[in-house]
């Protein structure tokens, strides 16, 4: 034996390295015949360290504190070695991990990657989108500009409209009256510590859950089902390692160039990944025009401002906007197709999730805008129309999915994967 | 009250001026000469009000200038040439004088846009009604004089009388000439707000070096990890 090999025993014996390189890896089969939607997953772990990284030297430089955040974050930009791009890489990275786990999420919805046996993978996988947000939103504040404050104002302020406890709630979360320096330490903390273990913990599990179920595909059949009789292994299946730890190499150079892209030529990407009135201080006594969030957040902001007020209160939007991320949770029991992947299911679920994504765009762009931006039908705006009419598309596509998904025309499934 | 509060929150309303009503700023951020003059602009009329707290003396050898040249020409608030810019007036004299503190202009770039600072530096007009004596078609009201009157000359607003009467976009003419012939005057502030947007990221030219190497870089380890994925995955079918 090689000392190696010498070395490698001594570890097994006490710890399971090999037997996990195995279960894990080596011997993971996963199906062989992954598209390119099957990339974002990988993608989205990449992303995460990145995240996690460029955090870490973020954090060396910044000052949590209102009276120095917003030139602090200067400072790194200017007088920290490398500053700058940490600082563009922390940036971008924030907006591609929306982007790399939207993508992730459709592919989940168009191959039915939520359904028997996956249904708690996806319900972690809801978890890890919401965890994603509150990272987000926290994140937002730090560098302590116009939009970050009046961002949380506004957030804020929709714990502010739960009926009786709304108030004391904002308070609460605030640790002041409005937000303020107290605000923006807690928000740190939340942002540095207690989210990334909670979203770490449940990245971890999300992968237990796919490991031990299988990965799906865009033909949407088990490949377990399928085994050689000699090897014991799925037919269609192929280690993960080498195949998709390699295949995926290729994807993470691609995906790195977009990545560069954007933090080398066009950091604030047209005031999408950086908005413009975020290089203004915060200023507690100068509400900004127009406030919009991140556009990642749009869809549901648009939402949001489409409930009109009722019986004296703006609290429906905000029932609107959360349902709008919770309804996710049920996807796998409104579904009652009898196949899973979109390449076998029949027009209404075609129809239905265009319609979907169709919405969903539409009501992001919208969220971008002020309410007033395409002109008025009587007294009524015409954004906020438009966008009452996509968040009902959006809630129909899960609310009509039990009815439509049930009485499509969907084709027979294969035996075997098709490749 | 909060309720009130909140609505107006989540009733947003559209910014006055509109982003196509703005002059195309003609910067070069390349241009070093013109980086300089903006520089030696800047610190001789906007550095007196308005501060630059995130930006160092020292960091304007980035425009080729070395450090005697700086603190014989640029610096007057100080002789230490790594302090940031800070500005000659006090802020509390500032509010009680203007109303209003002036903002500080390190990332003010980032913030408006070089478009809208070329037009705002040049759309100053005399308005008696202002406590200053000066209004701005480009930000309405501003508590801010016309600091660079002596070199623009005076202009005043002349409401467009179309021929029904009917109003159209005020336009400004030059009452008072001043020192400067009006393209000159374009010059200087193009050399301005050319500096405005260096100091909003002094880093900038150095990201875009870096960024053709780290691309073409990427480009280069595509191949072979294309390569080699293709070469691993000849036996699947």
């Amino acid at each position: 034996m090689s000392k190696a090999q010498v070395l490698l025993r001594w570890i097994d014996e006490r710890f399971p390295l090999t037997a996990l390189w195995k279960s894990q890896l080596s011997e993971y089969y996963a199906p062989k015949n992954f598209n390119f939607w099957y990339y974002f997953g990988s993608l989205a772990l990449v992303v995460l360290v990145i995240q996690i990284v460029s955090g870490i030297f973020l954090t060396m430089n910044y000052k949590p504190d209102a009276e120095h955040a917003f030139q602090s974050v200067e400072y790194i930009m200017r007088d920290v070695e490398g500053g700058w791009l940490i600082r563009y890489i922390h940036s971008t990275g924030a907006s591609m991990f929306f982007i790399v786990v939207y993508l992730h999420m459709f592919r989940g919805l168009i191959y039915g990657s939520y359904r028997k046996p996956r249904e708690l993978l996806w319900l972690f996988g809801v978890l890890i989108y919401l965890c994603m947000m509150a990272e987000a939103f926290f994140g937002y504040l730090l560098p302590w500009g116009q939009m970050s404050y009046w961002g949380a104002q506004v957030i804020v302020n929709l714990f502010g409209a739960i009926p009786f406890v709304g108030e004391d709630l904002a308070v609460w979360i605030r640790g002041d009256y409005v937000v303020s320096d107290a605000t923006l330490n807690r928000f740190f903390a939340f942002h540095v510590i207690a989210i990334p273990l909670v979203l770490l913990a449940l990245v971890v599990v999300h992968l237990i859950a796919l490991h031990e179920v299988g990965s799906n595909n865009p033909d949407g059949i088990e490949i377990k089902k399928k085994i050689d009789p000699v090897s014991g292994h799925p037919l269609d299946g192929i280690p993960f390692h080498p195949y998709y730890t390699i295949k995926d190499m290729v994807g993470v150079v691609v995906f790195l160039a977009v990545f560069s892209f954007i933090v080398f030529f066009t950091p604030e990407m047209g005031g999408y990944f950086l908005e413009y009135n975020n290089f203004f201080t915060a200023n507690p006594l100068q509400t900004p025009p127009h406030i919009a969030p991140v556009w990642y957040f749009t869809p549901y902001y648009a939402m949001l401002r489409a409930v009109p007020a009722f019986l004296h209160t703006q609290f429906w939007g905000v029932l609107v906007m959360g349902a709008a991320v919770l309804i996710f949770f049920f996807l796998p029991w409104l579904d009652r197709s009898p196949v899973k992947s979109i390449r076998y299911k029949g027009p209404y679920f075609k129809i239905a999730l265009a319609l979907f994504v169709v919405s969903f765009l539409v009501l992001g762009w919208l969220g971008t805008q002020p309410t007033d931006f395409l002109g008025n039908v009587g007294k009524t705006e015409v954004a906020v129309i438009l966008a009452r009419v996509f968040t009902l598309v959006y809630f129909l596509f899960f609310l009509l999915m039990p009815w439509y998904s049930r009485i499509d025309k969907t084709k027979p499934e294969p035996q075997r994967v098709t490749g | 009250m909060k309720a009130v509060h909140f609505l107006v929150l989540l009733l947003p309303f559209a910014v006055a001026a509109s982003e196509d009503s703005l002059d195309r700023a003609p910067i070069n951020p390349q241009d070093v000469v013109s980086l300089q003059r903006g520089a030696r602009v800047f610190v001789n009329y906007c550095l007196s009000c308005h501060s630059a707290e995130a930006m160092r003396y020292n960091r304007l050898e980035d425009l080729g200038l070395t450090e005697q040249q700086i603190k014989d020409n640029l610096m007057f608030a100080t002789d230490k040439v790594g302090d940031t810019m800070t500005a000659a007036m006090r802020r509390r004299d500032a509010r009680s004088w203007f109303g209003v503190a002036p903002p500080d202009l390190s990332v003010i770039a980032r913030a408006r846009g070089a478009d809208w600072l070329y037009s705002y530096l040049r759309t100053f007009y005399r308005d008696n009604s202002r406590e200053t004596g000066w209004n701005n078609l480009t930000f309405p009201n501003v508590g801010m004089p016309n600091v660079l009157y002596e070199l623009q000359g005076e202009q005043v607003l002349k409401p467009h009388a179309g021929a029904d009467g009917e109003t159209g976009a005020p336009t400004l003419i030059l009452d008072t000439p001043g020192k400067l012939s009006a393209r000159d005057y374009d010059k200087l502030t193009t050399d301005l707000v050319n500096y405005l947007v260096f100091m909003s990221e002094p880093a900038r030219e150095t990201r875009i070096r870096i960024g053709y190497a780290v691309l073409i870089l990427l480009g280069a380890l595509f191949v072979p990890v294309y390569l080699l994925k293709k070469e691993y995955w000849k036996d699947v079918h």
